[in-house]
């Protein structure tokens, strides 16, 4: 078993090199002269030179990669030019907002996912199974950004029960029911898609576990129902959707861009639009660089939970 | 899956028939209505320049903000007084073009990829494949996110970025196939013939993924008009004054308060068309998956349902027999069809005797077996008629709750492959004590004290080091004995055993039986032992019951049935059976096919089979008649009459 996990966490590691390749790679595919870039067509070109060499532009591009990397190891993210600080104490904040944000959101979307997939596999073809099954597909078809729109007009304009925007109040908030207040309607609004791809997942599992041949020997024990649904055939069902969860934690993360953009969450997709938009690109860079590390860990949890249910994978 | 609920009984209709794809597609409601819906709207914004709208880009400050149902401006204005009406049209053919684009070139640039990368196998698949794991190890949307960023905000740009993080899904799909595909023998007769690659893969290759392609098509292209709309909402997609449906939203955001029609507008028209798209995407895929086609992910309920005439429910034989089955008919709808697995069975058995029914795969024995305690899936089965009484008590009539008390409690299963009977996720000790906890109240230390002594009654050596065990730890004897040991947790009256020996070789085999046969006589236990192996019949059943197509063809003592099979079925079976010593024995069992049940001849159903038939075998009832003592057969002209011969 720890053998397991610790073979799995080596095989992470070339994955989080190839992120990092990637990374650097689409910084390095900037169309014309980087420096340029990023100081924006009024730079002079002292200054382009002064900053080519800053960032080693000078250099061949696996060098530039090697002294990158190196920095990367040492913390060092570079400089945001339009915040004026260093790129890793930015996204390091910006990501523990997000963090809370979709992991709530993941939260919400296992729990009501599994549950919805549940009532509608056992109760296959009837009422709850229809109605679950439509509300799903409308989950999955629609835009989180418009939804998120519609909840602030209902609960936040016409009835005032959450506040629209921000992750604190501005005044006498920031203990942890303000937090919650503030983060009802975003998490909400981030759990909508993926609960709906969870509970499709988990309905199929369920119908398609309660047909093995040992949910029959379950019955043949004489076991009640619900301990045949919610004991034997929910784990098999389970260990089927754990990865489908960890997907959708990078569908949470991703779909944070809009849910924080929306609801103006001080998180790392707000920060990663507002980057764009001033092309300021070394913190894209890195806000990209954290957030894939982390899916690929999300991933790599996913992994570990489906071996602790599966002994057949150890 | 989504539309199966609502259409079930649509394409049950047609399953009979044949009908074609897209009238199938019309059968499934929602599907239909995601078709017409997605018809009109693209047929609406392919007439936008000669639909009488309005100039979208005209501002009229004098008119900003008007509201829905405003005298010539059907959907109102926004901020810069353009009509919305139109805008939205020309936005949703702008949305349209770019998603469908986008879905395009991902599956085209996916396709070719995973074709290559499955066609060549080798060091070209790993590269390819590892290359395509790097681009999924990054969120979707971030990745967008990073080379819009890149390329700078656009439309153009939003697309290449959606279409680029969507290549993934079609590369790993088509691989998957092509990879099956590729070790086919058609391709292999193509690459003999000459061939080059480039034309296996296009001409052999591709069309028989393409349907894949079709369905990855259609469950992607409702995502990239969703992603190319967010970007635009945040402002890296359309810049103005293009518009499409997410920078329309983006603009409306800002006046959200003041002016919420202008976002919900183009909100809902992308609702309302990824809505469209995905009802029929899942009504396409229903339809090209096999699997669902074929309604195999109907969950089974926990108790097969009984639909027999009350006033026709046949009395029990005898009070001496502590299960007895008569006229038993089990039946299996599927589709149109009803398949008559079972037509009208009766069965008797005694305390501490074990009878053998005997029968080719197909012939209704296990069904007999499983309808005894309602364990016949439900759907696609059913009782239709008959009564099976335990110890004088109607199990068709019972309770569920009592019913639940009797499984496991009085009547006990083994079934055929231990390893697919056994949970693979629970322990041997789990299952085990939770047999012996469900019907009686021990406490957990006595519960683990019973497991360890039916361990050892089953002859498993350290029983309490192999109650950790998971049943895949264990070999096929030793998770038979398990399960052996879970029937027998409670003391059973009757074990079915459902051909508890047939996937075990054959040493493991005899000593499943010799075990089995023990038990009987110490606990004086019945068993139902379901078998389609003579030679396992003669180590341990007393009588037999011999099954062709649903019903008992000959019945007797085991001994005089091998000794004189009467009907020619029973003789065929018997020779079939192979003989130590006797090599040159044919083993080609009996020409042609039992016959499928929904259809059944008149008269005898082995008549075509069977070379002693003549034409009264093929009309009317043909009776199961005494011959003999304790021996019936079902045959006009039955075989080795004489026990002299």
């Amino acid at each position: 078993m720890g053998a397991y996990i610790a073979k799995r966490l080596l095989a992470a590691i070339p994955v989080l090199f190839g992120l990092t390749i990637i990374v650097f790679l689409i910084m390095a595919m900037i169309p014309g002269d980087p420096a340029t870039a990023i100081l924006g067509s009024y730079a002079t070109p002292e200054n382009v030179a002064k900053l080519n060499r800053d960032l080693g532009l000078d250099k061949s591009l696996p060098e530039q990669y090697v002294i990158w990397l190196g920095n990367l190891f040492q913390g060092d993210l570079g400089r945001s030019y339009s915040l004026n600080r260093p790129v890793l104490d930015e996204v390091l904040e910006r990501f523990s907002a997000t963090l809370i944000l979709a992991g709530t959101a993941l939260v919400l979307c296992s729990v009501f996912g599994l549950l919805a997939g549940i009532v509608s596999a056992v109760r296959q073809y009837g009422w709850a199974d229809k109605i679950i099954t439509l509300l799903v597909l409308m989950g999955i078809s629609t835009p989180s950004f418009f939804l998120g729109l519609l909840l602030i007009l209902v609960f936040a304009v016409k009835l005032r029960l959450f506040p629209a925007s921000g992750m604190y109040a501005i005044y006498g908030g920031g203990d942890l029911p303000d937090l919650f207040h503030h983060l009802t309607l975003p998490a909400l609004t981030l759990s909508v898609v993926a609960t709906g791809v969870v509970a499709r997942l988990t309905r199929t599992a369920m119908l398609e576990v309660l047909r093995q041949d040992y949910i029959r020997t379950a019955r043949a024990k004489g076991l009640p129902e619900r301990k045949v649904i919610c004991k034997h055939a929910f784990k098999s069902a389970f260990v089927s959707v754990v990865p489908v969860i960890g997907i959708q934690a990078g569908f949470v993360i991703g779909g944070a861009v809009y849910i924080e953009t929306v609801f103006q969450w001080p998180g790392i997709g707000s920060m990663l639009v507002k980057a764009i938009a001033t092309r300021d690109l070394l913190l894209v860079q890195g806000g990209v660089l954290v957030v894939a590390a982390a899916y690929v860990l999300f991933n790599l949890l996913a992994d570990v939970v489906q071996t602790l249910i599966d002994p057949r994978l150890r | 899956m989504t539309n199966a609920a609502i259409s079930g009984k649509g394409r049950q209709a047609g399953k009979s028939a044949r009908p074609g794809t897209l009238s199938l597609l019309l059968n499934n409601t929602l599907a239909t209505a995601g078709l017409i819906i997605l018809i009109a709207v693209c047929l609406l914004a392919l007439a936008a320049p000669v639909l009488p709208l309005l100039n979208p880009d005209v501002t009229a400050p004098a008119n900003r903000l008007l509201p829905i149902f405003s005298a010539g401006h059907l959907l109102g204005t926004d901020h810069l007084g353009r009509d919305l009406l139109s805008r939205l049209i020309w936005g949703t053919r702008v949305s349209l073009a770019v998603g469908v684009s986008a879905t395009i070139i991902a599956a085209v640039f996916g396709s070719v990829l995973g074709l290559v990368a499955g066609y060549a196998g080798g060091r070209t698949d790993t590269v390819i494949m590892r290359g395509i794991d790097m681009v999924m190890a990054f969120p979707y949307i971030l990745l967008a996110l990073a080379i819009v960023a890149v390329l700078g905000p656009g439309l153009l740009n939003a697309l290449y970025a959606i279409a680029l993080v969507n290549i993934p899904f079609f590369a790993r799909n088509i691989r998957g196939i092509t990879l099956g595909l590729s070790r086919r023998e058609f391709v292999d007769a193509a690459r003999l013939s000459g061939k080059s690659p480039a034309q296996i893969l296009f001409v052999e290759i591709l069309p028989n993924v393409l349907p894949v392609i079709v369905i990855t098509m259609s469950t992607t292209v409702g995502w990239m008009i969703l992603e190319t709309a967010g970007l635009s909402f945040l402002g890296l997609g359309a810049q103005p004054p293009q518009a499409d449906l997410g920078s329309m939203l983006g603009e409306g955001r800002k006046i959200l308060f003041t002016a919420p029609h202008v976002s919900i507008v183009p909100g809902v028209m992308i609702f309302v068309l990824v809505m469209a798209i995905n009802l029929l995407g899942d009504g396409v895929r229903d339809i090209l998956d096999p699997r669902l086609r074929a309604g195999s992910l109907t969950r089974p309920v926990a108790r097969t349902a009984v639909l027999r005439n009350p006033a026709d429910v046949p009395a029990p034989s005898g009070d001496e027999n502590i299960l007895d089955v008569r006229r038993l008919r089990t039946e299996f709808q599927i589709g149109g069809t009803v398949y008559h697995a079972v037509g009208g069975v009766d069965l008797a058995l005694r305390q501490g005797e074990c009878l053998g029914i005997v029968g080719e795969s197909g012939s209704g024995k296990s069904v007999t077996a499983m309808s005894i305690m309602g364990l016949v899936p439900t759907p696609p089965g059913r009782i239709a008629g008959g009564a099976a009484y335990l110890e004088g008590e109607d199990l068709f009539a019972a309770s569920d709750r009592r019913i639940r008390d009797l499984r496991g409690g009085s009547v006990a299963y083994v079934f055929q492959d231990p390893l697919s009977t056994l949970h693979p996720l629970f322990t041997v000790g789990n299952q085990l004590e939770e047999a012996i906890r469900t019907h009686q109240p021990l406490s957990r230390a006595q519960t683990r004290q019973k497991a360890i002594e039916l361990l050892s009654l089953v002859r498993i050596p350290n029983p309490k080091e192999r109650l950790t065990a998971y049943p895949h730890e264990l070999s096929g004897g030793m998770r038979q004995r398990i399960c052996i040991a879970m029937a027998l947790a409670n003391d059973a009256r009757v074990l079915i055993a459902d051909e508890p020996t047939t996937a075990l070789d054959v040493t493991v085999q005899s000593q499943i039986l010799t075990l089995m046969n023990g038990l009987r006589r110490e606990r004086n236990a019945a068993i139902l032992f379901i078998t389609h192996d003579f030679g396992v019949v003669s180590a341990i059943c007393d009588r037999i019951a011999v099954m062709y197509a649903g019903r008992i063809v000959e019945t007797g003592k085991t001994d005089d049935i091998l000794a004189n099979p009467q009907h020619p079925y029973t003789a065929k079976l018997i020779e079939c059976v192979p003989v130590l010593g006797e090599p040159e024995r044919r083993l080609d069992a009996i020409e042609g096919r039992p016959p499928v049940v929904n259809d059944l001849p008149d008269g005898c159903a082995f008549a075509d089979r069977c070379p002693h038939a003549q034409s009264l075998c093929r009309t009317g009832d043909i009776e199961l008649v005494a011959a003999g003592a304790n021996r019936s057969v079902r045959c006009l002209f039955p075989v080795n009459t004489d026990p002299s011969t």
